[in-house]
């Protein structure tokens, strides 16, 4: 699904990211933990497409294309998905009319035919059901006045619009409640299947208790110094970075 | 002779002599007293058309206008090949209208309403022509040939008209029209007043119109300018506002070359409202200038301004917004909001907001803003699979809304929408 070689980049000439090799197969679902700032967010910039980031070497291939060669439009349209540790707010843009736009962009890439509003409200509606989110959060404008926890949920909420091939969740967890917790990780496990694989970066075990990842990789200063199972997160949580980045030096 | 008008004139000043000749060719031929219009020319001799130079006129240039010449006929003058298909109407199609082509009333495309009295202009011109900085008024009444009386009795609630003027040139010539038009509501009537002006090819529409709310009275007058790209518009609205009152006005600003669109309202009675909102999307090169002037004459009335610029390309926008409080104008509440997105670097934006506030009692609050499209919107946009130019689409309709969203009329909000979705869908000229 998803092949990182040899990846670097870098924001305003300060490089970030130095030497990512990373590979998620088809169907598996990876944790990437890691200290801040050691560019997790950066590298799910880097893979869906954001300008300010400069690649500088390195390449990435998604479902054998090249990644780094596309538009992020045209990312998201092959099934990349982001889901933003810091949503934006979209004053004026009314969340049905945009969630329509993406999913029909998406669908008319794809040589699906386009969905009239009746017929999209339905599905948005039984998504939002799904996600224990009241329909109002439709009626209103993106993100704006959303809680903390309403905005990563509204996140969630494209992402099962969209149906995504991959998934890449950017501390979707921080600032979500208990209840919401268990809720998105339903909801990234009713996408789970063999044509859906997922990168989720968090700083927490318990996300990941909810979503059982098939690999824990850790990053840190831009690369990623020790892979393991799902018990390398509760290793992680019992002792913290230190040990980990101090063996790998 | 002209060449001693030329002499008199201010340096720097862009003379009126084309429409001055055109007037002396057509004076016989023009309805009404002769005197307001020997005013005007005067005025225009002496101070030439407005410029630079004059105050209000900073930065708009009207000197393409004059490079041009004139057809000098009446506008009705042979078989006029002026375009009668109307734009499109939408929900509005059914609606009651009068209708001009190239200046002139057309019977034959109007359908009167039965709740308004409706007559043709015949020479009679209003009595705040003298001032000195008029003389954009001055030039419609120079050469103000047709135009709509509207009246509506007091009382009535007259539902929508639409206004409807179409421009175009005479067989290849550039052709100047100058409708003057007057909307009458008596004591507690209401009307909206839908007001379409667009055209093709090359011309100049120089529309006036005079607007007198008496007390109560309720007029909701949305404008939509999708003049020719070739065109010139330059218009001006004078609205005197009665106690109680309410003049709700929305102007979508599309088209034309290079366009000026004045509106002066005069709160004169006690607890009367003015809305002038509007928003400006322009690219290309076109330069649209709206200015305004509330004068706040009598205590506690509203004053609102919810005014976008969007400019992409060369395009330029101007909008300049006077509010003046008398002395009287005691509890006057007033608020401006002027916003601009610039889709360009090479794209401007000036505005000029004046406050002249001589009562103490007052509450006016006015801002401005400029901005370029969010770039972590943007991203946003695109990730989720929406294409660069349709997500720019989407943030410049939502920069647009909060003016837009003043519309309250659902037809006329649709024509907008359509308008815009047209705009958005056609190449810069
Ligand atoms: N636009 C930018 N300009 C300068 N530095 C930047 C910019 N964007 C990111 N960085 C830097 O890059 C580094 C990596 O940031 P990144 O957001 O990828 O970290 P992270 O691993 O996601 O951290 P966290 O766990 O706090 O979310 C940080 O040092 C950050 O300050
Ligand atoms: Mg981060």
């Amino acid at each position: 699904m998803l092949e990182i070689r040899n990846l670097h980049a870098a924001v305003v000439e300060k490089p970030i990211l130095q030497g990512i090799d990373l590979v998620v197969p088809d169907g598996e679902i990876h944790a990437i933990m890691g200290p801040n700032g050691s560019g997790k967010s950066t590298l799910a910039y880097v893979l869906s497409g954001r300008e300010d980031f400069a690649v500088t070497a390195g390449s990435v291939t998604f479902d054998g294309a090249d990644l780094l060669a596309m538009e992020p439009e045209q990312r998201a349209q092959a099934g990349l998905f982001l889901a933003f540790q810091a949503p934006v707010e979209l004053p004026g843009v009314g969340n049905a009319n945009f969630l329509r736009t993406a999913l029909n962009a998406v669908r008319r890439a794809r040589g699906d035919e386009e969905l009239d509003a009746a017929a999209f409200l339905k599905l948005a509606r039984a998504a939002a059901k799904s996600l224990h989110m009241p329909d109002d959060m439709l009626k209103r404008n993106v993100n704006v006045g959303f809680s903390g926890g309403e905005k990563k949920r509204n996140e969630v909420l494209q992402m099962a619009i969209l149906r995504p091939k991959l998934a890449i969740l950017d501390e979707t967890d921080s600032g979500l409640d208990i209840d919401a917790l268990r809720i998105v990780g339903d909801g990234v496990n009713a996408l789970r299947s063999e044509r859906f694989s997922a990168l989720v970066i968090t700083h927490h075990q318990r996300l990941l208790d909810h979503i059982v990842p098939d690999r824990v990789h850790v990053l840190a200063h831009g690369r990623i110094i020790r892979s393991g199972g799902a018990e390398l997160a509760r290793e992680l949580e019992a002792q913290g970075y230190a040990q980990v980045i101090a063996e790998a030096a | 002779m002209n060449i001693v008008a030329q002499k008199i004139l201010p340096p720097n000043a862009t003379s009126a002599e084309p429409f001055l000749a055109r007037y002396r060719g057509l004076r016989a031929g023009l309805p009404g007293p002769r005197a307001p219009r020997e005013a005007a020319a005067d005025l225009l001799r002496r101070r030439g058309l407005p410029g630079p130079r004059d105050e209000a006129w900073k930065y708009t240039s009207l000197r393409p206008l004059t490079e041009l010449q004139f057809h000098a006929a009446l506008t009705d003058a042979g078989d006029h090949p002026a375009p009668v298909a109307l734009p499109h109407l939408g929900a509005l199609a059914e609606s009651p209208r009068v209708v001009f082509v190239a200046g002139r009333y057309r019977a034959d495309l109007s359908q009167l309403p039965d709740q308004i009295t409706a007559r043709r202009f015949a020479g009679h011109l209003g009595t705040q022509e003298a001032a000195d900085d008029s003389q954009l008024l001055a030039l419609n009444t120079l050469l103000a040939e047709d135009g709509a009386l509207l009246e509506v009795a007091a009382g009535i609630d007259a539902g929508t008209l639409l206004l409807i003027h179409m421009g175009a040139d005479l067989s290849g010539t550039p052709a100047a029209f100058h409708p003057r038009h007057s909307v009458h509501l008596g004591a507690g009537a209401a009307l909206t007043l839908v007001e379409i002006s667009a055209g093709q090819g090359t011309y100049l529409h120089n529309p006036v119109m005079d607007i007198d709310l008496a007390a109560g009275a309720r007029l909701a007058h949305l404008r939509l300018q999708i003049e020719s790209p070739q065109a010139f518009h330059i218009g001006a609205v004078h609205a005197a506002i009665a106690e109680r009152a309410s003049y709700d006005s929305f102007s979508l600003v599309l088209g034309a070359r290079l366009a000026r669109s004045e509106i002066h309202a005069r709160l004169g009675g006690t607890n009367c409202h003015a809305a002038l909102n509007a928003a400006q999307v322009l690219r290309g090169a076109q330069h649209a200038d709206f200015t305004t002037v509330v004068s706040h004459d009598a205590p506690c009335g509203t004053s609102r301004q919810t005014v976008k610029n969007v400019l992409d390309d060369h395009a330029r926008g101007v909008f300049q917004g006077k509010i003046e409080v008398a002395r009287a104008a005691q509890k006057t509440d007033g608020y401006q909001m002027n916003q601009a997105l610039l889709l360009s670097p090479h794209a401007e934006i000036d505005s000029k907001p004046q406050l002249e506030i001589f009562a103490d009692d007052v509450k006016c609050s006015h801002g401005a803003t400029v901005g370029e499209l969010d770039a972590d919107q943007m991203f946003f946009l695109r990730s989720r699979g929406i294409p660069q130019a349709e997500a720019r689409g989407m943030l410049v309709r939502a920069f647009l809304s909060e003016a837009l969203d003043l519309v309250q009329h659902d037809a006329a909000r649709a024509l907008f929408d359509e308008a815009l979705n047209a705009w958005w869908e056609t190449q810069a000229p």
